[in-house]
């Protein structure tokens, strides 16, 4: 009877400081907001007697639809960072938070495209779409709605019943897209996602990104090391400096329009543009000289 | 003979080459018929060696109409057949989920594979006589012996299956929200499917080897048993007859699961 009673009572008691700590970790800087909070997200591992630090207390607030690019030279940790938000990769500190809740492992709120368009390559076009709702035990016939209507988003109709391998490297992107965005995600993770495509491709793909952002307006959070890139699709551009990871730079895009048929090619042409260009390669050059 | 799946890219020019490679082999067999009759007609060779095709063929004729030892020719086939068949979905059964599992689990790997990498290179025959102790000398032992022989190349076709899928497609899976046996059921398994059907061409093979083996010991069927019991009365017609006729089947199987592959993984390279 004791026993019981002192078991219960320590397993209260540890109940009520897990929860006292959950209400007081958020902090004055994250709130109980809707987005996706990450909070002094670190990662060191030990190499020899070495000490690797590759990220160092990440801390970004992420509104629920917004378009953020993230641009830093390769070995920033900025796939690493993407990994840790995606739940592929735990953390050695800090948090990430969907709506104030804890994210630490893979789920279908947190949406990701890879570099390589990654398609299961025994399914349609069409079965690649539905295989989240199938997962989430949706049935057949709404599948069906639900993925032609993003089949339709990307403007893959007459292609549906493909198979990944009949694509070009475009179209499997944006296959790719559809089959994250169709699970409903709050945040689409995407890893350099045209690096692989040809120049042409890579614009019509970048024009096509937006136009489902605007459609979507959910939380785009884009990795990339090409300047323009960023310039021509985040709201919001952050930059990334290695050794270790650190976030040097979280800017609104000042050249960010916000309308139905943004033309790249006269934004391109701006003063303003090439400005702000010149500052964020030089940022990331600097970041170079610095390290090493 | 070129591969006849093989993605041309001057396809006109390419069917007429196929076509030309055909002819080829065609003639090689025939000329190659040519010189057996020719060595056989002039007693090149003694006929006990070397019956004639001619021979051969009424022998053949003879089992097909006429069976042997009391049993059709299609009953022989069919109780070899039956015996490598519960085999390999035996194999297919145990073989392939152990082996994903050993593939994705490092842990289960460790454990399994020193007995794996130990009893595959042995010969079947080396333990065939420890299986009919243990088994008995009916069907069973048989059945044993042909599972063991296909059991390790199914077995490693599947581990190598597991190991080599990309890391991303997993993990773009479960952000998918593939979790735990859906990930088995839904992406691995389909993963490791075209590799697996090339593991079971490799185990086909294997058991059909061994069939010879496992039908010489107490065996009153079977199409290996004929020409083992064929070679007891120095009837050497019959041994090529039933020789020619395992070696039709082995390449109609392996045409059908190479069929298969294509069927199931145009995507893949083989």
């Amino acid at each position: 009877m004791t026993a019981t009673s002192l078991s219960t009572t320590t397993r209260d008691e540890h109940g009520a400081r897990q929860n006292e700590h959950a209400s007081s970790c958020p902090g004055p800087d994250t709130g109980s907001a809707a987005g996706i909070q990450l909070t002094d997200i670190s990662l060191s591992y030990r190499q020899g007697s070495q000490a690797v630090h590759v990220l160092d207390r990440i801390g970004l607030s992420l509104a629920p639809d917004e378009f953020v690019c993230l641009l830093g030279p390769s070995g920033c940790g900025k796939s690493t960072l993407l990994s840790i938000i995606a739940g592929y990769v735990q953390p050695s500190g800090g948090s990430v938070r969907i709506d104030g809740k804890h994210h630490t492992k893979p789920t279908p709120q947190v949406g990701v495209v890879f570099q390589h368009a990654n398609l299961f390559p025994w399914l349609s076009v069409a079965g690649n779409v539905e295989f989240g709702l199938r997962m989430a035990g949706i049935g057949r016939k709404e599948r069906r709605r639900i993925a032609s209507f993003y089949i339709g988003l990307v403007g893959l109709e007459a292609s549906a019943a493909r198979l990944p391998h009949q694509l070009s490297g475009g179209m499997k992107q944006r296959a790719a897209l559809a089959r994250t965005l169709a699970t409903e995600p709050r945040i689409v993770l995407m890893d350099e996602p045209f690096s692989a495509l040809d120049a042409l491709t890579r614009e019509s793909m970048q024009l096509h990104v937006r136009r489902i952002w605007q459609q979507t307006r959910r939380c785009f959070f884009l990795i990339t090391h090409d300047v323009d890139e960023a310039l021509l699709l985040g709201r919001r551009i952050i930059v990334m400096h290695p050794n270790p990871g650190t976030i040097v730079q979280d800017i609104r895009n000042p050249l960010f329009q916000d309308t139905d048929a943004p033309s790249f090619s006269i934004l391109r042409a701006s003063k303003d543009f090439a400005d702000l260009r010149q500052h964020l390669v030089s940022m990331i050059a600097g970041s170079g000289s610095n390290s090493r | 003979m070129p591969h006849p799946n093989a993605q041309p890219a001057e396809p006109v020019r390419t069917d007429l080459r196929n076509g030309l490679y055909l002819i080829v082999s065609a003639v090689s067999v025939g000329l190659a018929l040519l010189i057996w009759w020719m060595a056989s007609r002039n007693e090149w060779v003694n006929p006990l060696f070397l019956p004639s095709p001619p021979d051969v063929w009424s022998a053949f004729m003879t089992i097909a109409t006429e069976g042997y030892k009391g049993t059709s020719l299609l009953a022989h086939i069919g109780a070899s057949m039956q015996r490598i068949a519960v085999a390999l979905i035996l194999v297919l059964l145990t073989a392939v989920p152990l082996g994903i599992l050993c593939g994705r689990i490092r842990l289960l790997r460790a454990i399994f594979d020193p007995f794996i990498e130990f009893y595959r290179p042995l010969p079947p025959l080396a333990y065939y006589s420890l299986l009919v102790l243990w088994f008995g000398i009916e069907d069973t032992s048989k059945i044993v012996l042909l599972y063991l022989g296909g059991f390790a190349p199914m077995f490693i076709a599947a581990v190598y299956s597991a190991r080599r899928i990309p890391p991303d497609r997993i993990q773009g899976a479960r952000s998918l929200g593939a979790s735990r046996w859906r990930l088995y059921l839904y992406v691995i398994l389909p993963s490791c499917l075209p590799d697996l059907l090339t593991g079971l061409r490799t185990a086909v093979g294997v058991t059909y080897a061994t069939l010879v083996a496992a039908e010489m010991i107490a065996a009153v069927s079977g199409i290996g048993w004929m020409v083992l019991d064929a070679s007891k009365y120095l009837r050497s017609d019959i041994i090529y007859a039933a020789i020619i006729i395992m070696g039709i089947i082995a390449i109609l199987i392996d045409a059908g699961i190479r069929n298969l592959i294509q069927r199931v993984s145009p995507w893949a390279e083989h």
